[in-house]
Formats: structure tokens, sequence, C-alpha cells
């Protein structure tokens, strides 16, 4: 009986979570949608005292309280970008696992397109560069003359034949 | 006794080291054989000395001699023989001294086995090398001497860090080290060509084989670190973007795109000052991960040390190696003769589209890592740099990359048909569409992104096999024929091969572990049954258990599938009673590539147990990928112009003929 009764409390637990997953179990918000973008804000926000872990990740009991915090604004209906201003309010950008878009974060943001564009533009300046440098676009210099083809023809010819010889 | 004479040898070390960074350079001024032939010796005296210090240091940790602070501090006499020794390098001062000890059998080996090098790039490879050398040796005997005595020796250590008491610790920092000082070798030889003005093809030839070791090692390195991490933290997270992952992926991606340059360089006597650059770039990668870990700017889950006379005398060496290699570098490298012309669409444009991707993603790292640091020292502003921001920055600019790489081997060095790769990859892209088309079918739903990385992996991995194929004529000639050329190809075709189906193997097992992995987490007592993923876990009972030096409680859970019982899962947490701190040991059940992962947490006031249950398809495949990746850099390795070396120029022979 009471490993029935084990089995009916595990899955009700299992129902309660089925469509996300929660980090402990007393922390499951009734309602599974709820509970998936709890679990989705959990991921972009850090624990301060663990270094670059997330809350969603993290063992400690400020990411319990986060975790819990998050839970209960989302319960209070306010949409995801009002939990992060609140949290942000609360305890600074250094919350945020994903740095906002502003002036001081501007270069981080930029850098890896810019490096990329950038490389990409350098690389095809110096390939332009060289190949008109290096003559192999003109035509001229691709033809034979009358001399070498006459000299190839020879070569060509000598080669055959001895190849006929063997 | 023991601690000094590893002291005693640890500056005759620094002595060897002096000479060799000094005298060397003196006889290749001087065109003197003796004097460059003197780097030879000291690079193997120093490996000796070097070694003895490091012995000593090992020998003193097995004794358990607690009159030595770093043995003290970091061991106990109840501590199984296995961490005792691979604690001497669980601590800062025993790492810095296995990273010298490393540098030291790198410059070893290669004045044993440089005989075919140019006596006077020898002489000055070895040299820079000593540079490196006497800058780590001063170091350690100044800010971190592993062999410090306390007056009144204590009876018992504080033990190690309990989370390092584990296998991982035996392999991950030796194998890291072997990748991040291997690169050293490297750094060396551009170095060396910069300051003689001389490069040519030979010289990647040289190069290529220590890249290639340090990158294998580097690659193995971080794929078990990464392991290490999974199954160890508790949590199942397997890379965390962590300050400390990005210092050892920074040197790895550099040292990837050294690997393709080098290449070029090697076949085509093209992209010299590139390689030569990133030679240095490589090495100073792996310097900053140095200096980033061993000076406790941060302060993360690795992080074992703190204090400020140690970050400020290797931000020193940091600045004088990469700043001095770089004006070097500035000031030389015009000097060096550009050659090997090609067009855009070649095997060369897709190598250098390679390293401009494999740059970008370095340098994404490299910002992302350090621009909260550089941020609050500028202005005081904290941020945080996480895996959102580079799953952002970093994923987008692999994609490219992965899809361009199976068409790179199959292109022609110098001008390349892109069309007719593009017809010897149908195989290859119709694979990858039926993988999408399959898996949209099956997931239906779902994840919509997942089927499409997915798509991208089988790509590259049947692109990597149809490669195999085109060169081996198979389908097309009689199978014996396809067996015979099989077995003519060269060892680094299929080192290519294997390398690139790594890397979509490893992508496989990133998506499914971040799509698809189920997970349970809930209060037990025993008797209750968990299910994830179709497998029913029954958790029998706990029970305590003492070890050599922590306490131990054992969950047991049976694990059945369909109604049939597979095995037994033991996972347990361990409480250190020295360190007062306790680790999670999660038991793990593996069926083909895929993982059941599980963890204990905290018990609760009425019995009960939270646990962690994952179940995590294809995870293996993770790391089997990057073990696909070294295997094909051993193959390559093995090949037969790397083992034969460089050829020697011909000028002896030439001198013997009579003159006309």
């Amino acid at each position: 009986m009471k490993r029935l009764l084990a089995c009916v409390f595990v899955v009700a637990a299992m129902l309660g979570n089925s469509a996300a997953y929660a980090v402990q179990p007393d922390e499951i918000m009734a309602d599974p949608v709820k509970e998936t973008r709890a679990r989705d804000l959990s991921r972009e926000l850090r624990c301060m005292v663990c270094q670059n872990q997330s809350i969603d990740d993290s063992d400690a009991p400020l990411a319990r309280d986060l975790r819990l915090l998050v839970r209960e604004r989302i319960g209070a209906g306010d949409s995801d970008s009002q939990v992060i201003d609140f949290l942000v309010a609360r305890y600074g950008e250094f919350v945020l696992l994903k740095p906002r878009f502003t002036p001081h974060t501007l270069l981080l943001w930029l850098l890896p397109p810019l490096a990329l564009t950038g490389g990409g533009l350098a690389l095809w300046i110096f390939s332009r560069r060289r190949s008109k440098s290096s003559g192999a676009h003109d035509p001229s210099l691709l033809r034979l003359s009358e001399e070498e083809e006459a000299r190839l023809e020879r070569l060509i010819a000598a080669e055959s034949a001895s190849e006929k010889k063997a | 006794m023991i601690a000094e004479a590893g002291h005693y040898a640890l500056v005759l070390a620094l002595a060897l080291a002096l000479i060799q960074s000094t005298v060397p350079i003196a006889g290749a001024r001087w065109g003197d054989h003796a004097l460059m032939n003197v780097a030879r010796s000291t690079a193997l005296a120093q490996l000796l000395f070097v070694a003895a210090s490091f012995t000593a240091l090992v020998m003193l940790h097995v004794v358990s001699d607690f009159s030595v602070v770093n043995v003290f501090e970091n061991s106990h006499s109840m501590k199984p023989l296995l961490y005792k020794i691979t604690g001497v390098w669980g601590n800062h001062e025993g790492s810095m001294l296995l990273w010298v000890a490393i540098l030291a059998l790198f410059g070893g080996l290669v004045a044993a086995f440089g005989n075919n090098l140019p006596l006077s790039l020898r002489a000055h490879v070895l040299a820079v090398q000593a540079w490196i050398a006497s800058a780590f040796y001063l170091f350690i005997l100044v800010t971190s001497n592993p062999f410090l005595r306390i007056a009144s020796p204590p009876i018992e250590g504080r033990d190690l860090n309990p989370v390092l008491q584990d296998i991982g610790l035996a392999v991950h920092p030796p194998m890291l080290y072997l990748g991040y000082v291997g690169f050293s070798i490297s750094f060396s030889f551009a170095v060396a060509a910069l300051l003689e003005g001389r490069i040519d093809a030979a010289w990647a030839r040289w190069v290529r084989p220590w890249t290639l070791v340090a990158w294998i090692f580097l690659t193995l390195g971080i794929a078990m670190g990464s392991y290490w991490a999974y199954y160890e933290l508790g949590w199942g997270g397997w890379w965390f973007w962590d300050p400390v992952e990005n210092a050892s992926l920074m040197p790895w991606l550099a040292g990837t795109a050294l690997l393709h340059s080098a290449v070029v360089m090697e076949k085509r006597n093209a992209l010299k000052v590139w390689t030569i650059l990133l030679s240095i770039l490589t090495f100073s990668l792996s310097l900053l991960g140095t200096f980033l870990v061993r000076s406790g700017v941060l302060t993360s889950v690795h992080a074992f040390a703190t204090d400020p006379a140690r970050g400020v005398f290797i931000l020193l060496i940091l600045c004088l190696f990469i700043g001095g290699s770089l004006s070097l570098y500035a000031w030389r490298a015009s000097t060096l003769k550009q050659g090997g012309l090609f067009a855009p669409i070649s095997r060369e444009g897709a190598l250098v589209l390679n390293n401009l991707f494999l740059t970008s993603a370095c340098a994404t790292v490299f910002i992302g890592t350090l621009y909260p640091l550089a941020l609050e020292v500028l202005t005081g502003d904290k941020i945080s740099v996480g895996a959102p921001f580079f799953n952002l920055t970093f994923g987008p600019l692999f994609v490219p990359l992965m899809a361009a790489m199976p068409f790179a081997p199959l292109l022609a060095w110098k001008r390349g048909d892109l069309l007719g790769a593009a017809q010897r990859l149908t195989a290859a892209g119709i694979a990858a569409l039926i993988a999408i088309a399959v898996l949209w079918a099956w997931t239906w739903g779902g994840s919509t992104f997942a089927p499409l990385a997915i798509g991208l992996a089988v790509f590259v991995i049947s692109g990597a096999l149809s490669d195999l194929a085109e060169r081996t004529a198979l389908f097309r000639a009689p199978l014996a024929t396809a067996m015979a050329r099989a077995r003519g190809l060269p060892r680094s075709t299929w080192g290519t091969a294997f390398a690139h189906a790594g890397v979509g193997m490893a992508l496989i097992g990133i998506v499914c572990e971040t799509t698809w992995n189920s997970e349970y987490i809930g209060s037990m007592k025993p008797d209750d049954v968990a299910k994830v993923a179709g497998y029913q876990l029954k958790l029998d009972g706990v029970t305590q258990r003492q070890g050599p030096n922590f306490r131990e409680m054992i969950a047991e859970f049976t694990v059945s599938l369909d109604g049939e019982t597979l095995r037994v899962m033991t996972p347990s947490k361990r409480n250190f009673t020295t360190r007062g701190s306790s680790t999670t040991e999660a038991a793990l059940l593996t069926r083909g590539a895929s993982q059941l992962y599980v963890s204990l947490g905290e018990t609760n006031a009425e019995g009960a147990i939270a646990v962690r249950i994952y179940h995590k398809p294809l995870v293996l495949l993770i790391w089997w990928g990057p073990v696909l990746m070294a295997f094909g850099g051993l193959l390559s390795l093995s090949d037969r112009r790397l083992r034969v070396g460089a050829p020697k120029p011909a000028k002896a022979a030439r001198a013997l003929q009579p003159a006309e």
C-alpha cells in the first residue's frame, strides 16, 4: 500500500513537471507554461556568488532564492522583460549572463561581427592587390609567344618519339 | 633533504636555461658550431634537472612530508596513493613545476630529435625555448616555491580539495599542459625564423609535427576536462563557458588555425607571414591562459590561487613575451619573402577561410572572457558574459565553417573547381537532407533548429567519407583496386577525414544532449520509483560507508527498461571531514552513446533524498568526437613525410661534384 502511494505520488509529481523540469521539486510552478518560462529565464541569469554559472545550474542558496523570485514575479503576472528589469534593478547588470546592448558593451557585441567582416575585407583587398601586382590577370603573360609554341611542339615531338622507341 | 635537493635542482635548471638562452645565439652570430651546439647539451641537462626537481616534489607528497608547506596544504596522510601523486599538480606551485617540466621535456625532445635541423635554426629555437623557461623558473623560485619548509611541522595535512580527488586530475592537467606548452615549440620556431630572417617550406615541415602533438594533447585535455566536469560536478553540464575553460579553448582555436595554415605553407610555400603570426598568437594565448588561471584574476571554480604578487609577475612575463614577439614580428615580418599565388577558390583559399572563421571565433571567446575584466578595471562596472552570449556569437561562426569543411579537401591546390567539388558532395548533401527530413518527421512540433544542426553534422561526416571514397575510387573501381588505393593513400589524408568526421560527431552529441535531454528532479524515499525517458529507477535503499579520508552516503537504484532489470546504479555523496566539504559522485549507465545520469542532493528532514536523474541521448558523442579528432591528428603525425622529416639541403652532395 505504501509502495502504491509512493508510485502515485511520483506519477503525480511527474505529471506536474512533464513539460518542464525544475531544479528543486518544491519550486515547480503549477502552470507548465509559466514553469518553462521560468526555466528559460533562469538560464540567462547569473548566480552571483558562483562564477559564470546560471541560477538554473547552481546549487547555491542564493540561486534558489533567485529562482523563487523569478517564479514569484512570473506568478504575479510579469512579462519576461519585466522580470529581467526587476532583477537588474535589484542586483545590477551583473546578474545578466547575456549583457544588454548598451554603450559600455558596444565593443563586446560588435567585435565578433567586426572581426569576421574586417578579416574578410582585409583578405579580399590583400588578394586583389596581390593578383594585380603579380599580373596573373594579364592575359598577355599567359599566352605563349610563337617562338615558345614552336619550342614546345619540338619538345613534345621529341618526347613521343623517344617513347615510341622504347 | 629531498626538498632542498629539489629546490637546488631547480636553481641549477635556471642557470642552465640562462646559458642556453644566450650562448647559442652568440654562436649563431659568430658562426661558431661549438657554441651553437651548447644548446643541445643544456636543453638535455635542463630536462634532467627539472625532472629531478619534479620527482623530488612527488616523493615529498608520497611520503607525506608535512614539514613542506606545499605538502601540508594539499595533502593528507590518509589520502590514497594515486591522489597523493596527482595532488602534486592539484595546486598552484606544483602545477607550475609541472608546466616547466613539460617545457623542459619539449626542449629536450627538440634537442634530441632535431638532428636534421639546420644548426643555427636549432640553436635559435632552443635559445628562445630557454628564454621562456628562464622566465618561468624565476617565477617559481621567486613567488611560488613548492619546496618551502615550515619551522614546526604539523602532524597532519589539510587535504586536497575533494573535487580534485579524482582520476580526472591525474589526466586532465598534464594533457592540457602538454598542449599549452607544446605550442611553445612552434612559437620558438617562429621567433627563430624572425631572428634569422629566413623561412621556407621546410620550416613548416619541421613545425607541423610539433604543432600536431600539442594540438592532439590539447584536444584530448579539453575533452577530458569537459567529461570530468560532467560527471564530477553533479549537474550534468559539460561546458560552462567558464573563463578557465575559455582560456584553454582560445589556444585550441588558434592552434587549429595554425595547423591548417601550416599545411598551406608546407605544400604551397604561401601564407608564411600569417603562419608565423599564428604561431606567436597561439602560444601567447597559452600564456594568457596560464596568467588567467594562475594569477587568480578570475575567481572561478578552477582558480586555486589568489596572490597579487604572482599575478603581477606572470603579467610581466606575458607582456614581455607577447609584446616582444609581436614587436619582433612587426619589425622583421616584411623581410620574409612571400610566395605561392592562388585563386580564391582553391584548397589554399578554403584553408584561409577556415583560418578566418577560427580566428574570429577565437577573438569572440577572447573578448567575451576579457571584456568583463577590462570593464571592471576601467570603469568599475561589473557585467557578466556567460553561455547565452557565447551561444549567440560563437555558434554562428561555426556554422559556415562546418558547412565549408567538406569542400576544402576536394578542392585542388592553386585553382579549384567549386562546382566539381559540389558534385562530388552530392551523396553527402542527400544524406544530410534525409537526416533532416527524418528528424523533422520524428520530432514533429519540437525544435526546428536541432534537425538542421544534425543535418549539418551529417553533411560534415559524410563529406569526410565521400572524400575518402573519391580518393580510393570506391564504387567506381573494383573493390581490390579501391583497397589498394586506400593503402596507398597518405596517412595525413586519413587523418583529415577522421578529424573532420570527429567535428561532425561532436556536433551531433552537443545538439542531441541540449535538445532532447530529459530530466527528473525530485525527493525520493526508499522504494520510490522515478521514470525518465522510458527507464524506471527504483530507490532500493541508502547506506553509509567509511572511505579512506571521507564518509560516503550511497544510494542504490535498480534500473529497468520495459520491465527488464538492467543494472544497479550507486550514486553517492562524499563528505570530506578535513576540509568539511562534500562532493557528489554521479552514477552513470551507458547504453550505446547515451547515458543515464543519477546524482544525489541533500537529504531533507523526513529522510527523503533529493535526486536528479537525467537521460542524455548520444551524449558520449561529445567526447568521442574529440577523441576521433585526436586520432586523426595521430594518423597525420605518422604520415611518411613527417616521419622521414624535412629533406636535407643537397649542398654537401653538390660540393663533391668535380668542377667543370
